[in-house]
């Protein structure tokens, strides 16, 4: 036990959870905790705006694999960050976020939070339905204990966000604090590995299939069940498709990736996953956006599904044989059954159909008309990025384009918003991946629109040294609403024209960073190369035809049968 | 699709501030019906139990179930067959009793409901009513000649028969 304030108590748990970073704006109700951060390791990044800070921490997050830590002050503070709880909540990504609170207590009343103070805002009710766990503290001395819970809970089973409020005076007060490591937890025992009697059937169907297929999602990549998935996937010679949050989990480089499935799944995955006979999804909610119109989604397939969240197994899609387990020792487990059974399979029909088709759709690939298309914009990034750069996204055409067009090799290398959809989400990920993994190059594939949401990040990037790319795709239009109102509303634009504006080069400079507009293929590898080489964030912001849209798609409320080619 | 039906879900809830906010909010938000809850300390201090009632299919009521247990102040949730349990409201209901006749049929009727009179000013009488839901509507449509002034009812609380309970786990 050692006396100390709540704000001290609060740096020594970080501590102990080995917290490098935390992204965040201080503000009146931080004050004591930022006089405790200065004399820490603790590195704090000043962003531009709390939203900014929460997506870098879920970058860094997703990154790393280990909770990303941002803080904001009371009220507005606090209130910006809820987008970004949102996105970490449908991305299962552990993100804690720490907020400044009004005091519990005035030097008159005996209450202060609850009568509307300045900067006071219900923090704790409003994230409660975009949280894994929220708690307020109420005294200095549940602090230790507060912070270890909400640790554990945000990082364990399928993760999430997580949130603590710490009002003013619980930093200030004095206690004796318990820093102790037993932690009971009554309400929250996830369960990680499988039941032997399912395992067992999903052997038994796996052996029986003629037309195995996996479909893997963003579970795998939490799991970093990546090397047994690839494992399983190469015994059974089995196609993987991916959901939009898989991407990366598997090498889209490998003979038996399909790419991802859904509304701008390719046409390979989208076809191919309605052949199977035994469909293995390991990971995946079964999203609309993955499955399309659930009528006509694998119909003829059983289904094996793995989750660690057994309200996964049946919430969207009926399977035959659930698994409620980490996908890691799930798909070790249910290989080490298989590889006594069963020979190396290399040449089945359905190996043989997989290969032929592969390389019908690929070879029908619509790369665009303009020298300047994103499909072949992105196609040379790849080409000139290493395996381990880490590739970010905004929300549009850009995100489906980089979905399609932008190979994805080692696992956490590529990180978007997958269900949320949050525009502006991937450029201070961006930073915050940077921050996880400084000597990996990091691009945010942008559009115009989704940049001009969290761009005054420029400055943190450049004020704090993390020096990353953003290339905008820029068609100076919100790109995939102007898509939907070309394809299914008449060709009338209403509310996307953006513009000319601003001149993202100007911009950039004006901040300090690099910035560049490139005319042509050539000029876009060149400012690359440099931009690879520079240790500063570079701008580069890329003219693309306005009016191109994004292909293949599944039209809204059809199934992936109906995966249209183009118009 | 199954048919919809009322369910009886008996949940342990940490006893503590906020805790009926997020397991209504949960109802609310992921569209479930709650027909009506019930809220009271359980056998163990710091523990609360919480008796819902939901209507919906079978897919639904698993789906309540695994996102209640999803709550990390959720510790314990049941499905009780209503078949093997004994479900209860309890009620109040104020009635206009004008004179003496009316007053001794009101006396009458509560006796074979096995109504206690709990209250009595010179124009009105209050009745408590404890059984099933059932039983309290045929009471209070029986009251109604009478003139209903004021109905007061629990919801209903339910436990499983027989010895077997619900195990706690630490």
């Amino acid at each position: 036990m050692k006396k100390m304030t709540g704000a001290q108590a609060l740096i020594e748990s970080l501590e102990q959870e080995k917290v490098e970073v935390i992204f965040g704006i201080s503000g009146g109700a931080l004050l004591p905790i930022h006089e405790v951060l200065c004399d820490s390791n603790i590195r704090h990044i000043l962003a531009r705006h709390e939203q900014g800070a929460a997506h870098a921490a879920e970058g860094y997050a997703r990154a790393s694999g280990r909770a990303g830590v941002c803080m904001a002050t009371s009220g507005p503070g606090a209130t910006n960050i809820v987008t970004g709880l949102a996105n970490a909540y449908l991305d299962s990504s552990p993100l804690i976020a720490l907020t400044g609170q009004v005091n519990t207590k005035s030097a008159n009343t005996s209450y202060m939070i609850g009568r509307d103070a300045f900067q006071e805002a219900d923090i704790i009710g409003i994230t409660t339905p975009i949280t894994k766990y929220n708690c307020q503290v109420k005294s200095p001395a549940e602090i230790p204990k507060a912070v270890k819970t909400t640790f554990h809970i945000a990082t364990t089973g399928r993760p999430g966000p997580a949130l603590i409020d710490f009002p003013k005076d619980t930093q200030t007060g004095k206690a004796e604090m318990d820093f102790s490591d037993n932690l009971k937890i009554r309400g929250f025992k996830p369960n990680t590995e499988p039941h032997p009697v399912q395992v067992k059937k999903a052997v038994k169907l796996l052996l029986g299939a003629e037309r195995p297929m996996i479909l893997a999602g963003g579970g795998v990549i939490i799991s970093n069940a990546s090397p047994e998935l690839l494992q399983l996937a190469e015994l059974l010679m089995m196609p993987v498709a991916t959901t939009f949050m898989g991407k990366s989990c598997f090498p889209e480089n490998h003979l038996l990736s399909m790419g991802n499935i859904g509304m701008h799944g390719t046409m390979l995955a989208n076809i191919m996953i309605l052949e199977a006979d035994v469909l293995l999804a390991v990971g995946t909610r079964f999203q609309d956006r993955s499955t399309g119109n659930l009528d006509s989604f694998c119909p003829d397939a059983k289904i094996i599904h793995i989750d660690i969240d057994a309200a996964e197994i049946g919430k969207n899609v009926e399977v035959d044989v659930p698994i409620v387990a980490d996908a890691k020792p799930t798909l070790s487990l249910i290989r080490q059954q298989l590889v006594h059974k069963i020979k190396k399979q290399e040449d089945t029909p359905w190996i043989k159909q997989v290969k032929e088709a592969k390389e019908k759709f690929l070879s029908e690939m619509d790369l665009g008309k303009c020298e300047l298309s994103s499909p072949k914009l992105l196609r040379e990034l790849r080409r000139l990025l290493p395996e381990n750069a880490i590739v970010t996204t905004e929300v549009g055409q850009n995100q489906m384009w980089a979905a399609l067009h932008f190979q994805a090799i080692k696992p956490r290398t590529f990180i978007s918003s997958g269900g949320l959809g949050t525009m502006g989400f991937g450029f201070p990920a961006a930073i915050g991946a940077k921050v996880a993994c400084p000597t990996c190059p990091v691009v945010d594939i942008a559009g115009d629109g989704s940049f001009r949401m969290t761009e005054q990040e420029l400055g943190t990037s450049v004020t704090e040294d993390i020096p990353v790319i953003v290339v905008i795709l820029n068609n100076s239009m919100l790109g995939m609403v102007a898509q939907w109102q070309r394809l299914f509303y008449g060709g009338r634009y209403a509310g996307v024209k953006l513009g000319n504006v601003p001149d993202f080069a100007k911009l950039a400079q004006a901040y300090g960073a690099e910035g560049v507009r490139i005319g042509s293929m050539k000029e876009f590898s060149d400012a690359m190369k440099k931009a690879l080489k520079t240790e500063v964030t570079t701008v580069i912001d890329v003219p693309i035809c306005p009016e191109d849209d994004v292909w293949p798609m599944v039209p809204p409320s059809k199934g992936l049968k109906d995966t249209i080619r183009g118009v | 699709m199954s048919k919809e039906h009322s369910h009886i879900i008996s949940t342990i809830v940490e006893h503590k501030p906020g805790v009926l906010y997020t397991v209504s909010n949960l109802f609310r938000r992921r569209g479930f019906n709650i027909e009506n809850i019930s809220v009271g300390p359980a056998e163990e201090v710091g523990l609360a139990r919480m008796t819902i009632m939901v209507r919906g299919d079978d897919r639904t009521i698993e789906q309540v179930i695994k996102q209640l247990n999803k709550l990390i102040d959720v510790i314990k949730v049941t499905r009780l067959n209503p078949e093997h349990s004994v479900t209860r409201e309890l009620a109040l209901v104020k009635v206009n009793a004008v004179n003496t006749k009316a007053r001794s049929d009101i006396i009458n009727y509560a006796d074979i409901f096995r109504a206690r009179v709990v209250d009595v000013s010179p124009d009105s009488l209050m009745m408590e009513l404890t059984g099933t839901s059932d039983k309290i509507d045929a009471f209070i449509n029986l009251m109604k000649p009478f003139g209903v002034k004021e109905v007061a009812r629990t919801g209903k609380t339910a436990l499983s028969r027989g010895a077997k309970s619900i195990i706690i786990d630490d």
